[in-house]
């Protein structure tokens, strides 16, 4: 089995830890993985948007880099969900179509194709898990609190496995945080409102860490815990399935 | 409706001064929101009554010309006078007429949301026609002259103090009372001197039934019974979408729409007007305003399937967080962010950017609308009809340039330099717009591509 290692261009530029602890727990894993250094950007950001049609370079980039592996994994469920649901190519359409069938977030590619039952990991502190929307509703990586149908986690499922990890309940367990891409900015008043009543909801369950299998949801909460002065911080899932503290 | 040219952000931004008044505006939402959620989990059947609606209604969709022919047809045969209305004004001219024909210069309606969106009310008025809104909530709003902020509960925007203070200047209870229990009680002695006095009401339709010629109306409060019930003329105003094939699909509907708007398993009225009472006349006018343009883009045709319940205001983070009247339009939130750039783009260009595509609207929705992808659509089919900022487009085409070709994006700066000014959070006019409220994310000393040249052996 190869494995294509896709991280979002603003993993790879701001939370570089997020991707190497991505890149040694696939390898852990017993997976052999490579990161191919000439890609850059899903193309989301312009995307989301309304610039669609200024995506061909990135669709192009994507599937040039990432058309051989047999899978292709991503830290990032919102970046995973953009290729899904919109890499195109009209030059390479079958290739757009096979990426868009064999890309996975990191979580769900453990639970659903590694299968793991077991991790090595140890972290001895109470975290807050984030539900990502587009990995929640989009991949659908837990069951959302709008159907009705029965309880599933796929990321809750792995944190389970991790040695001495208290999750903490959350009074609205996947409300968005308001990041949003663009809207961030362009919507900045609703934006940050929307942050800090998430974060609000996790200091009040008594958190310590933030995790989510999205790191852009974590960087706008990050944004709003240091300007509010506090000690509790975020972590990429990836960093606590990883985690080796003893 | 428009607020001094302000859009959907600005508007945002007003209401977001006062943090206390947004922290329960959101909660009071939530809780409706909690409420179904509690509703719809009494059914193990829910996803499957939703899947039935959206299949009636597809149904609907396809099928709307003989649908409607059907309605129209049996609805003669029960004795009703059927008008069709291309648009707004052809609406609202329609009713004048009726009303003028009678002498009729005050009369009573029901909520109807088609009315708020052809401003039936201010053409009336304009028109020397008095009108007063029976429902309680639209009432507030009226006599505080200020649109519905919401479609199932027009008035929740204000509190009951507000509403007290209002009801003292209007309709003399004591000041500073703000007990709900007095208040109602007092709306119902001033509207019941409506209901016996105006010869004609107005009502809208939530359910016309195509195999019968008859049209269902849900009410809690009764008021739209009340105002038929004792006017000479009756006049139900429905979009050409509320049609549904047969009387037996009725249950699927009434079944998911009071548990998706409040919670409730059903209303506590669900009125069956078939034919006018002896004496009466009855009215009724087939709207299209916009809805045949919708049915004919093939990426937003199925949110005509709406039954406007409202749990996706409900439900939206946003829209807690930034109240109904920051949509400017009638139907606000984010059913009304979809249909109404089909009516005028360039007036809602805004509102498909009201959102962060967090999909809960679309798992609410009790007929599977694909809310949050049409959102994606229109954002799509704006920037390319030349809504979007040009400044905004110049950002863009610099990232697309950047992010096409890995070479400049390596050599584009120290780490993270360039996404600092390029990245979402930074590509608008609003430069500071991330740090006003947010820290900067730290700059790493090495980016995850050059740890992993140096890192990894493979």
């Amino acid at each position: 089995m190869t494995v294509g290692l896709f991280i979002p261009c603003y993993i790879d530029q701001f939370y570089p830890n997020a991707a190497i602890a991505t890149l040694k727990l696939l390898q852990k894993l017993g997976v052999k993985v490579s990161y191919p250094l000439q890609q850059t950007c899903c193309g989301q950001p312009m995307a989301n948007s309304g610039f669609e049609h200024l995506t061909t370079g990135c669709n192009e980039l994507f599937i040039d880099n990432f058309a051989a592996f047999d899978y292709i994994v991503s830290p990032s469920g919102s970046c995973v969900l953009h290729i899904k649901d919109h890499l195109h190519s009209d030059g390479q359409a079958e290739k757009a179509s096979c990426i868009r069938k064999k890309v996975y977030e990191l979580t769900e590619f453990l639970t659903d194709i590694l299968k793991v039952e077991k991790l090595t990991a140890r972290f001895p502190h109470k975290v807050g898990m984030h539900q990502s929307c587009h990995g929640q509703r989009g991949l659908m990586m837990s069951q959302m609190t709008e159907l009705v149908a029965p309880p599933f986690s796929k990321p809750r499922q792995l944190l389970n496995m991790v040695k001495d990890l208290e999750l903490v309940e959350l009074s609205r367990p996947d409300e968005c945080c308001g990041f949003g891409g663009t809207f961030c900015v362009a919507e900045e008043a609703v934006s940050v409102k929307m942050g800090k009543d998430r974060v609000a909801d996790h200091l009040h369950h008594g958190a310590q860490y933030i995790t989510a299998a999205d790191m852009s949801c974590l960087m706008h909460m990050e944004g709003l815990l240091r300007r509010q002065n506090s000690q509790v911080k975020v972590l990429h899932i990836a960093e606590i399935l990883n985690a080796e503290e003893v | 409706m428009i607020k001094g040219n302000k859009d959907h952000a600005a508007l945002a931004d007003i209401f977001n001064q006062d943090e206390a008044r947004v922290d329960w505006h959101d909660e009071t939402l939530w809780f409706v929101r909690a409420k179904r959620d509690k509703a719809a989990n009494t059914l193990s059947e829910w996803e499957a009554l939703r899947e039935n609606a959206a299949q009636i209604k597809d149904n609907v969709l396809s099928n709307l010309h003989d649908y409607l022919s059907e309605f129209e047809s049996n609805a003669q045969k029960n004795g009703l006078i059927v008008h069709w209305a291309a648009d707004a004004a052809a609406h609202n001219q329609i009713v004048l007429s009726i009303l003028k024909a009678k002498e009729i210069s005050k009369m009573v309606k029901s909520k109807s949301m088609l009315t708020e969106e052809c401003h039936l009310n201010e053409y009336l008025h304009q028109n020397g026609v008095e009108v007063i809104d029976t429902d309680l909530g639209e009432r507030i709003v009226q006599l505080a002259e200020e649109p519905p902020s919401h479609i199932v509960l027009p008035c929740i925007h204000k509190k009951k103090e507000e509403i007290g203070e209002l009801f003292h200047e209007h309709l003399g209870t004591p000041k500073g009372a703000s007990d709900p229990k007095l208040l109602t009680a007092a709306a119902r002695i001033h509207l019941r001197e409506k209901f016996l006095t105006r010869r004609a009401a107005i009502t809208g339709v939530n359910f016309a039934i195509a195999e019968t010629g008859e049209f269902v109306v849900c009410t809690n409060e009764g008021n739209a019974d009340m105002g038929a019930h004792l006017s000479e003329v009756h006049i139900a105003c429905m979009g050409i979408e509320k049609i549904i094939p047969k009387r037996a699909n009725l249950s699927v509907f009434l079944r998911l729409l009071a548990r998706s708007a409040t919670g409730q398993p059903i209303t506590t009225y669900s009125s069956h007007f078939r034919t006018p009472r002896k004496g009466q006349e009855m009215h009724l006018i087939l709207v299209d305003n916009g809805r045949t343009q919708q049915l004919g883009r093939a990426d937003f045709r199925n949110s005509l399937k709406c039954i406007r319940c409202g749990a996706c205001m409900n439900t939206c983070p946003v829209y807690r967080r930034s109240g109904g009247h920051s949509y400017h339009t009638a139907i606000a939130g984010p059913i009304g962010a979809i249909l109404a750039p089909n009516l005028n783009m360039k007036q809602y260009a805004d509102l498909p950017f009201a959102s962060t595509l967090c999909g809960s609207c679309t798992n609410v929705c009790p007929v599977k609308i694909n809310i949050h992808e049409q959102l994606y659509k229109w954002r799509q089919v704006i920037v390319k009809e030349g809504y979007a900022d040009p400044k905004k487009t110049m950002a863009m085409k610099a990232m697309e340039f950047t992010l096409s070709h890995p070479s400049v994006y390596r050599n584009a700066g120290k780490t993270g330099r360039w996404l600092m000014k390029n990245m979402p959070f930074l590509v608008n006019n609003k430069l500071n717009a991330w740090y006003t409220q947010r820290d900067m994310p730290a700059v790493p000393q090495q980016s995850f591509s050059e740890w992993y040249k140096k890192n990894n052996n493979e």
